[in-house]
């Protein structure tokens, strides 16, 4: 097995440059997905990132088909939906769930539609679903790296709203913030965390990445900032132990990358310090018999 | 909500439509009034012509079964809920403690970070929010925490909290703002009998200091006990009035839809009478 002294080696290697880009895009989206994902995960949401990481299909298979940039092709799709579903949402007659799912096996059966029509079908279709690290071009590098900063930079800004609006809804909009739009706000980070992703990850998996770095970082900590700070601290080193193990065992990247995270959470939740099984099990004090 | 299909005219009931019952007068500034409050929510009316008042240092309590409407005549009177006829005067800011089941609970934030939510503005992207609340916000937070003597418990997780202490955290949230007025939904609901008299202190202080409260519930123990004034509602006001004139056992027959060997009606009796 190649040794993590290899795998620096060939990341400096100028024969492996996408090596380095892969790596660079992984740690930069695993992080946005992550921070992003505390939202997520705290407000229950997991079905909606599921339903934007499939709704931007369609984007990325049409400009794919057109040549277009295939992140604006997602961003544009994911935006649509995460925009339908605020909206089509507040519906009475039907639960937002439904909504959710009609929309995302829609917005993903049209992608499956109009990639049909591109030539060399089937590889591409294989690269889109389950992710790739060869073939990612610089500019591609430098949009990630502009969007993790405007995604980062929008939450910061926005923090102590979607947190009012997280915790408690009614009184969020007693206070005057804009809810629904702070909502949209919220879908659109998503969108665009998913589709900086779905190059090296795939878009199948990437709900991984908005979902278990921020779920293990609930079982660690009791703080929002905290857990996110773990969260993304997770995903980073996920994604580098997991670009290594696929570089090494000769793995697809993006289900290796899932897997250690998988790992993490699956540790955390055995061993976390207050909520851990183990520490609920061993922690927890005998019952005496109380004293006649 | 289940709307009484036949309801009885009060004995006491005067020709005002919005506020029936005892007369009062005060010399007490009022600082929200609401006038003949109409609402519809889904295609049916809910709130019907409803008018309560609150006063400057005064505890007023809205009673009335579950599904009265008393929620939505706390929302109406913020204007979270669109009036289909009425108006509403206010003078100063209104603090709004919602029931503590609209809450998440589980949500990782401290009793100072919920507090200091109390705050945010509604100005999205003004980038001074960066810099963190600012000292004069600080101290607010810490004078409001105090207030509900929660100061010493700031840094602990929400989640970890007794619920007589989850209802002080909102409480402290709702006064961050300095309101001339709190509005309470179901307060005393889930709380056990010495967090019920922790509240009932507070909110007798709270007047005490000048706030004026209106608080809605269908407790009627600790209520009755600490009100200065009462309105009895089931979709409209069946009778307002000092807990002391409201006798009749018909009004609250008719705002409870109960019968007349009813127990309610025995333990409305010791506080009235």
């Amino acid at each position: 097995m190649l040794t993590p002294l290899d795998f620096l080696s060939d990341l400096t290697n100028p024969l492996l440059s996408f090596l380095p880009k892969a790596l660079l895009i992984s740690v930069l989206s695993a992080i946005v997905c992550a921070v992003v994902g505390c939202h997520v995960v705290l407000r229950g949401m997991t079905f909606i990132g599921d339903a934007v990481a499939h709704a931007v299909f369609p984007g990325i298979a049409l400009a794919f088909v057109l040549q277009g940039s295939l992140l604006l092709g997602g961003l544009a799709a994911g935006a649509v939906t995460a925009v339908l579903i605020a909206v089509l949402g507040t519906s009475r007659r039907l639960r937002a769930d439904s909504i959710i799912g009609v929309l995302m096996v829609g917005m993903f059966a049209a992608g499956i539609v109009i990639m049909s029509r591109a030539p060399g079908y089937s590889g591409s279709l294989t690269s889109f679903l389950f992710g790739s690290i060869t073939g990612i071009p610089d500019s591609s590098v430098v949009v990630v790296a502009i969007g993790s900063l405007l995604v980062l930079g929008i939450l910061m800004l926005l923090h102590r709203d979607l947190v009012a609006v997280g915790l408690d809804r009614g009184y969020a909009q007693a206070l005057g913030l804009p809810v629904l739009l702070l909502d949209i706000a919220l879908s659109v980070l998503v969108t665009m965390a998913v589709v900086m992703s779905i190059q090296t990850i795939g878009n199948i998996l990437v709900i991984a990445l908005l979902v278990t770095p921020a779920a293990a970082a609930r079982m660690l900590t009791d703080r929002l900032v905290p857990m996110m700070l773990t969260a993304a601290g997770i995903g980073c080193g996920s994604a580098v132990l997991g670009i290594y193990l696929s570089w090494a065992l000769d793995l697809p990247t993006g289900g290796v990358i899932v897997l250690v995270c998988t790992a993490v959470f699956a540790a955390a939740w055995a061993l976390g310090p207050r909520h851990g099984v183990l520490r609920r099990t061993v922690g927890r004090a005998p019952v005496s018999a109380p004293a006649a | 909500m289940t709307a009484p299909t036949a309801r009885r005219t009060p004995s006491t009931a005067p020709s005002s439509a919005g506020e029936r019952g005892a007369t009062e007068t005060t010399d007490a500034r009022t600082v929200l009034e609401g006038r003949g409050l109409s609402v519809s929510l889904g295609g049916r009316r809910v709130l019907e012509d409803a008018s309560i008042r609150a006063d400057a240092g005064r505890i007023h309590v809205l009673l009335g079964p579950n599904g009265a409407g008393k929620t939505t005549l706390l929302r109406a009177l913020q204007g979270l809920v669109p009036r289909e006829a009425g108006e509403v005067h206010q003078d100063g800011a209104i603090g709004y403690v919602p029931q503590r089941h609209d809450i998440d609970w589980d949500f990782p934030v401290t009793a100072k970070d919920v507090v200091q939510l109390g705050l945010v503005q509604r100005r999205l992207l003004d980038v001074r929010r960066l810099l963190g609340p600012t000292r004069p916000q600080l101290t607010a937070v810490a004078d409001a925490l105090e207030r509900v003597r929660m100061l010493d418990l700031r840094d602990r997780p929400i989640g970890e909290m007794s619920g007589g202490q989850r209802q002080r955290v909102m409480i402290a949230r709702a006064l961050v703002r300095r309101p001339s007025v709190l509005l309470l939904d179901e307060p005393f609901t889930g709380l056990d009998m010495p967090s019920q008299e922790l509240l009932s202190d507070l909110f007798r202080d709270l007047a005490a200091d000048g706030c004026a409260i209106i608080m809605s519930t269908h407790d009627l123990t600790h209520a009755l006990d600490i009100a200065d004034r009462a309105t009895l509602l089931n979709r409209t006001v069946i009778a307002s009035g000092a807990p002391a004139e409201l006798r009749d056992a018909e009004l609250w027959q008719s705002t409870f839809e109960v019968g007349p060997t009813s127990p309610l009606l025995r333990q409305i009796g010791a506080f009235t009478c």
